[in-house]
């Protein structure tokens, strides 16, 4: 099937940026079409405001974040940036927040046998660490859920798959998005994060819905 | 077709008549040294060659005399055909196949470019790479990546027949080359990482006609297996042998795949390969021995019918493909003469099996690095015979679900994986490509969606740690004995198929490029040359106008291509070690590329 069909279908207009919240979305009856109910990546690219800063920066609260922009954390254990978009969060003391951890877990199942160890690259798939120094997080949800072709131009064809019906990649985008985003902002080196924050109840049980297991 | 080939299995017969005479024309190329008539070159696997032109005395004088660029810039395993005066070279994705006049200096006689849809490029796991061409009786064999099996005149280039073998929507798809036995082609199929069910088929050479397809998992009738007389280290299988070893219906899914490389011994009638990991990574959601995967298998070539079997790693949780090739060699064992069968296994143990009966008679470590498991048991009263003794802290099974076992080795890598070893009964020695890498390695639970990867791990890799550093090792084997004879070091894995001649020199490829070669006896470089880009494909050789040549296609790619072209964490780093990654696009950069080599008159 088409992802590109439902994938842009019904823009949800009360909630600007509906991806941001893929897991809180996952608790409603059809969890893939909210989580992919994206707008067009192009467009909302164009409305977002310029990133304060494309590195880690450090918080008022002293953390490591985006930018180093104050991010609120809700029981999911997620950090979000004022402008709605997820951050990856380093606490003062090193402690990572857990979707970064978890987003590492989940890059080095599903993505790193095209895209390399760490988001470094492969012989046939571009570095994500650096790919995410650029690509919005709209930009990223697009690709990640409707795949890419670049076909007959440059060194190689190069195709990313559709993961749109992947429930091992959609029920985790946020957690990817902040694990390549704390990759290409240096904020994380390549390491497998150690001192982490656990799993919320709240994600644990978004998790279980998501992958409609009881 | 299958109820045919169940027919076969019930009455222990075979239901055709084959002709005598069929592919007498593969069997006469072999059989010549100065041709190369399919990928292994033989159908013992060894990759011997009788030429000794070119010899342990005048390697170091060898130079480039021609080279040809196949224009694709993806990982180029496998190697070319020499039939006659007639190359044929093939590329990755799109699988082209290009027909090379050797008394034209390599001028393009044909070209066939099939059309194949895009989209099965991101399902093949780690990279577009297809290990090669076939030949038999005037027909060259392309499996191409979304599965197509063609038949093309040598000649011409006209496309005789083409079947599907599978479903690449549903993640399957093809990387290995193929065998021509009598009047079949053996097929094999990929997927492992996607839950396919895998399976063997033969397809009549003639028509393209599927003539049997056995599985690796699943009801008896679909194995091919006799319950009372396919055996297990000499005792019968007996019924329902593998839908016993798994819960519920995961064996639907079960992976078991079959795209390395076949053997056939013409004595004994018997097809061997091996088949691969278990579907998902996860070993807590696949509870059983999940048989028949990571198992060599002997089947009758005419039926398909399983003469035995032997799983190396029940239950896998370290995806330790089984998939190796398996070589064949009449040799002395324990003092009376032997029909053997040898295979370096991703596991990191080198098996030696009476290739007849499937009697396990050695099976020892062929890296010292290798931990996961303390040995095999080889005590015939013991009933665990057969099976590793796995070590508890290296155990992901044990471990359990979201828990990183650490300082496993090898990695998923395998010690070996695909890339051939090569045998010479000179020395009576194997001569080996290995990786010398571990992993951590972190099972999680994955739900299947059809044609969507199905992995279910996680896990870094890293170089052996407390050794020379280096991620590859390049050995010389005694199959008799399980012992290592000599080793020499690289840093990179050596991901290129070896060859061993008649000249007593051994020939094998880097990663940065090198085509390297040593003394058969010693190991001693005798001569190197950088080509372009990595060597992943095999060193193949053939003689021309009463000259040797040696061909290699270099091409960096491949699962060598993941990982190593940024280079692996070094778990030293944390501890000040300068250039924590040995990174190999420090060293070479994608290609394309035939080197042929000669020794100048």
């Amino acid at each position: 099937m088409t992802n590109s069909a439902f994938g842009r279908s019904n823009p949800s207009p009360a909630r600007k940026r509906p991806a941001g919240r893929v897991l809180s979305a996952l608790l409603a009856i059809a969890p893939l079409v909210m989580c992919l109910a994206l707008p067009p990546a192009a467009a909302q690219a164009q409305e977002q405001p310029a990133a304060s800063a494309n590195a880690v920066g450090t918080a008022p609260d002293g953390s490591k974040t985006h930018g180093g922009q104050e991010a609120s954390v809700d029981d999911l254990g997620k950090y979000t940036l004022p402008d709605g978009t997820p951050t990856y969060r380093i606490a003062p003391d090193g402690t990572m927040d857990w979707f970064t951890y978890s987003g590492y877990r989940r890059y080095h199942a599903e993505c790193h046998v095209c895209h390399g160890p760490d988001g470094m690259g492969s012989t046939y798939a571009p570095a994500l660490a650096n790919s995410l120094k650029t690509l919005t997080y709209e930009q990223f949800m697009e690709t990640v859920v409707n795949g890419k072709k670049t076909i007959g131009v440059g060194t190689a064809d190069q195709v990313m798959p559709a993961f749109g019906e992947n429930l091992n990649v959609m029920c985790y985008m946020d957690d990817l998005y902040v694990y390549l985003k704390a990759r290409a902002d240096g904020a994380l080196d390549r390491t497998r994060p150690s001192k982490r924050e656990d799993k919320t109840k709240a994600y644990g049980e978004n998790e279980n819905q998501c992958f409609g297991r009881k | 077709m299958r109820k045919l080939a169940c027919a076969a299995l019930l009455l222990g017969v075979a239901v055709y008549a084959w002709p005598a005479a069929a592919n007498d024309g593969l069997t006469k190329i072999i059989k010549d040294p100065k041709q190369w008539g399919i990928q292994t070159g033989d159908y013992a696997n060894t990759r011997y060659s009788k030429l000794d032109q070119i010899n342990a005395g005048n390697v170091g004088k060898l130079q480039v005399a021609w080279s040809f660029s196949t224009g694709v810039l993806r990982g180029h395993e496998g190697g070319p055909l020499v039939i006659g005066d007639v190359m044929y070279v093939h590329t990755p994705f799109p699988n082209i196949v290009y027909a090379l006049d050797l008394n034209n200096d390599g001028k393009i006689l044909w070209k066939y470019e099939p059309k194949q849809d895009p989209n099965v490029i991101p399902v093949m796991c780690c990279d577009t790479v297809n290990r090669g061409l076939a030949y038999s009786d005037g027909m060259i064999y392309l499996h191409q990546a979304d599965t197509t099996l063609v038949a093309l005149d040598a000649k011409t280039g006209e496309k005789k027949w083409s079947v599907l073998n599978g479903d690449p929507k549903k993640g399957e798809t093809n990387t290995a080359t193929v065998l021509p036995v009598k009047d079949k082609v053996i097929v094999g199929i990929s997927g492992g990482e996607f839950g396919v069910r895998c399976h063997v088929t033969a397809y009549d050479t003639k028509t393209g006609k599927q003539v049997w397809r056995g599985y690796s998992m699943g009801p008896d009738s679909d194995l091919l297996v006799d319950p009372e007389k396919t055996t297990a280290l000499g005792k019968p299988v007996g019924k329902d042998s593998s839908l016993k070893t798994w819960e519920g219906d995961q064996w639907k899914i079960g992976g078991g795949c079959t795209w390395g490389w076949y053997s056939y011994d013409p004595e004994t009638n018997l097809v061997y390969y091996g088949s691969g990991n278990p579907s998902t990574w996860n070993p807590k959601q696949r509870p059983g021995d999940n048989k028949w995967s990571m198992t060599v298998w002997a089947r009758d070539a005419d039926t398909g019918v399983a003469k035995w079997v032997y799983q190396m790693t029940p239950h896998d949780e370290w995806d330790y493909d089984g998939i190796n090739e398996m070589i064949l060699t009449d040799q002395q064992f324990n003092g009376a003469p032997r029909k053997l069968l040898t295979h370096f296994d991703r596991n990191g143990f080198g098996y030696t099996l009476d290739r007849v009966s499937g009697d396990l008679l050695v099976a020892e470590k062929y890296d010292p690095a290798v931990n996961w498991a303390t040995k095999v048991d080889m005590d015939r009263n013991s009933p665990t015979f057969g099976r590793p003794l796995v070590v508890a802290k290296y155990s992901t099974e044990q471990n359990g679900e979201d828990v990183n076992s650490k300082g496993i080795c090898p990695a998923a890598l395998g010690t070996k994986d695909q890339q051939p070893a090569a045998f010479s009964p000179k020395t009576n020695l194997f001569y080996v490509p290995t990786n010398h890498v571990c992993m951590d390695y972190e099972p999680f639970r994955v739900s299947y969606t059809a044609g969507q990867p199905y992995v279910g791990a996680t896990l870094s890799m890293y170089p052996a740690p407390n050794s020379h550093g280096g991620m590859g090792n390049f050995i010389a084997w005694d199959n008799t004995k399980g012992k290592i004879v000599w080793s020499l070091p690289e840093p990179f894995s050596v991901w290129s198929g070896a060859l061993a001649t008649a000249g007593d020199v051994v020939f094998y490829g880097t990663l940065e490029g090198y085509l390297k070669a040593v003394d058969a006896k010693t190991g001693k470089e005798l001569y190197k040359f950088k080509t372009p880009s990595g060597i992943i494909g095999n060193v193949t050789t053939y003689e021309h106008g009463g000259k040797q040549y040696v061909a290699v296609l270099s091409g960096v790619g491949g699962w060598a291509g993941i990982g190593l072209a940024a280079g692996l964490t070094d778990p030293n780093a944390g501890l000040g070690a300068v250039g924590g990654y040995a990174a190999l696009s420090s060293y070479t950069n994608l290609g394309g590329q035939l080197t042929v080599f000669a020794v100048p008159n």
